[in-house]
């Protein structure tokens, strides 16, 4: 399945954030999204979510234009992860990711068994099955970041689409969500995240979309479009690659230059 | 759910004994079942009286009144996600009180002020729910508190535009009576109008429970979680004004328990809407019939219950803050 755009403009009533983009997204794959901040990222992952209405162009969503799609119906074919965040109210972690079943139900039904049966699975699935009965407010950003994740993987949808997922979270929860972003590419989900850091579109993504003050600067495969004189052109700033000896693998420092 | 019930028992049974004339627990039983059976009880005339065409409706208007009252406060804090949001944010309380003083200031009857309140509150919160939609804008629910706010203060001048006009030896105290709050005058004529609307407006809500969960998340991610955010927001409102109109039109306008019976609910059963808008109407009809007791017993004249909510709930609710805070923020 694709979750498409041509030349699409987004941006609200009021400004227009970006024109003339092109974007795929194939299940089984991971895109990242990178730019600077104001760019339009967020505006982009919105629009491509139909939360809100391209000014332009149009998202297609499979056979079909994604605004054709009921919030129910879409919500079963793609979810999306906030940055995590504090709720206002403490709802326990099942209540949460239970939330994500929504769009399974009628209006007025309340959780069945069947969908405590997906939250069971998909918190065990994260290894946070022992947070089940723990307030959301009550547990550390990683674990927030995760049940966030968990709610998503409840909706059973064919696309992923986080925003800025390793935003505020420790070294090693970054490493945790790169790679659980990685296992939902190849368990077959259309994965889509922004992201800040360069490294983590090497850890994770297939395929990279660099977009700058709401243009396309460069876009394809992960290990030919990160490159230093891309990352310098997108960020407008001195970027240093670190190559591994062996392997080839690289990695890149922000700052001095080469 | 056990401590909210017994809150509500314990009032009730309190509501009965206290007073010019209690009834003992004996009496009351005893007048049920006769009424249940069909037979002539074995109490005094008076007691029957009492309970029957007195206190009776009085007490059950209390507890609907009190019961409506928090959970249109649960809902509004719910769909607001705010926790200090009470149910007159939208500007149904002060719709309702132009209503009302203006159907004092015209002379009208009891039923017609009480008619004249109800659609006040509805008007008011329509016009503010229009306004709010009208105006484009990427927090929709802030515009809407927004509007709530300064149509709710444009409102309360014209209430003081009526006191101002009103005459001041015949109007002027009713006005005043009635925008204190007090549930002395309640028959069981009043009960009718009273419980129609806050019967459906509460079976809406707990029917939206678990759709209320999600409606309290940001606006974005419930609509990414596929609920259509736009027409549930219409429903829940609907039906919160639908009961705190008709409770502000039976018992005036009486603060605090939209704002703190939630508060007390949500620490006893958790912020699930399943088991909260239950438990808010339990510890609501208590809490109001509670107060209501005192309003009628504690001095030789009554007291009128808006000022006793205020004086009860100001202390309970700093006191909330700085105990149990944790559970909701």
């Amino acid at each position: 399945m694709n979750l498409s755009a041509h030349d699409l403009s987004i941006g609200y009533s009021e400004r227009l954030v970006g024109q003339h983009l092109d974007v795929a997204l194939t299940t089984g794959e991971a895109l990242a999204l990178l730019g600077p901040n104001g760019g339009g990222k967020t505006t982009l992952l919105k629009t491509l979510l139909g939360l809100i209405a391209p000014r332009a162009g149009e998202v297609r969503l499979g056979e079909r234009a994604l605004a054709s799609y009921s919030s129910r119906e879409r919500a079963r074919l793609i979810a999306y992860v906030p940055q995590s965040h504090v709720a206002t109210f403490a709802f326990t972690v099942e209540t949460i990711v239970l939330m994500g079943r929504a769009a399974h139900g009628g209006l007025f039904s309340q959780p069945s068994a069947a969908d405590r049966a997906v939250a069971v699975r998909v918190l065990d699935r994260f290894g946070i099955g022992h947070l089940r009965e723990r307030p959301y407010t009550m547990i550390s950003g990683g674990e927030r970041q995760l049940v966030l994740l968990a709610r998503a993987l409840a909706q059973e949808p064919q696309f992923i689409v986080l925003d800025e997922p390793t935003a505020s979270l420790d070294f090693g929860n970054q490493g945790k969500v790169m790679r659980e972003i990685r296992a939902l590419a190849m368990a077959g989900h259309g994965v889509l995240f922004t992201t800040h850091d360069p490294n983590h579109a090497l850890r994770a993504a297939d395929r990279v979309f660099l977009l700058r003050d709401g243009a396309r600067i460069a876009e394809g495969r992960t290990e030919t479009v990160l490159v230093r004189e891309q990352l310098e052109a997108l960020y407008g700033a001195p970027v240093e690659t670190i190559m591994d000896g062996g392997g080839g693998r690289k990695a890149f420092l922000p700052g001095w230059g080469e | 759910m056990a401590i909210a019930s017994g809150v509500l028992i314990v009032a009730l049974l309190l509501a009965f004994a206290v007073g010019q004339y209690p009834v003992s627990l004996g009496d009351m039983l005893s007048v049920l079942a006769a009424k249940l059976t069909g037979q002539t009880p074995d109490v005094p005339a008076a007691a029957e009286n009492v309970i029957w065409q007195v206190r009776g409706p009085r007490v059950v208007a209390a507890v609907l009144v009190g019961a409506a009252l928090a959970v249109a406060g649960t809902a509004f804090q719910g769909l607001f996600r705010n926790p200090l949001v009470s149910p007159d944010i939208l500007g149904a309380s002060s719709g309702a009180a132009l209503g009302a003083v203006l159907g004092i200031y015209f002379s009208l009857g009891v039923l017609a002020i009480q008619a004249f309140a109800f659609i006040g509150g509805l008007v008011a919160v329509a016009a503010v729910y229009a306004i709010g939609s009208a105006v484009r804008a990427r927090d929709p629910i802030l515009v809407l508190v927004l509007t709530g706010v300064v149509i709710g203060a444009l409102l309360g001048a014209g209430v003081g535009l009526v006191k101002y006009l009103a005459d001041p030896y015949n109007q002027l105290p009713a006005m005043t009576f009635w925008l204190l709050g007090s549930l002395s005058a309640t028959g069981v004529a009043d009960l009718v109008p009273l419980f129609g609307p806050v019967a459906l407006g509460t079976l809406v809500l707990l029917a939206l429970r678990w759709r209320m969960n999600v409606m309290s998340l940001p606006e974005e991610e419930a609509r990414a979680l596929g609920v259509p955010t736009g027409p549930l927001r219409i429903a829940i409102v609907a039906a919160a004004t639908l009961v705190t109109s008709a409770s502000v039109a039976t018992a005036g306008v009486i603060g605090w328990i939209g704002l703190i019976v939630p508060h007390i609910a949500r620490t006893l059963v958790g912020p699930d809407f399943a088991r909260l808008i239950p438990a808010a109407a339990l510890l609501g009809g208590g809490f109001l019939l509670g107060v209501d007791t005192l309003a009628r017993s504690v001095a030789a004249i009554e007291i009128p219950l808006g000022i006793l909510t205020a004086v009860v709930g100001t202390p309970f609710f700093i006191w909330l803050l700085t105990s149990v805070s944790k559970t909701w923020s």
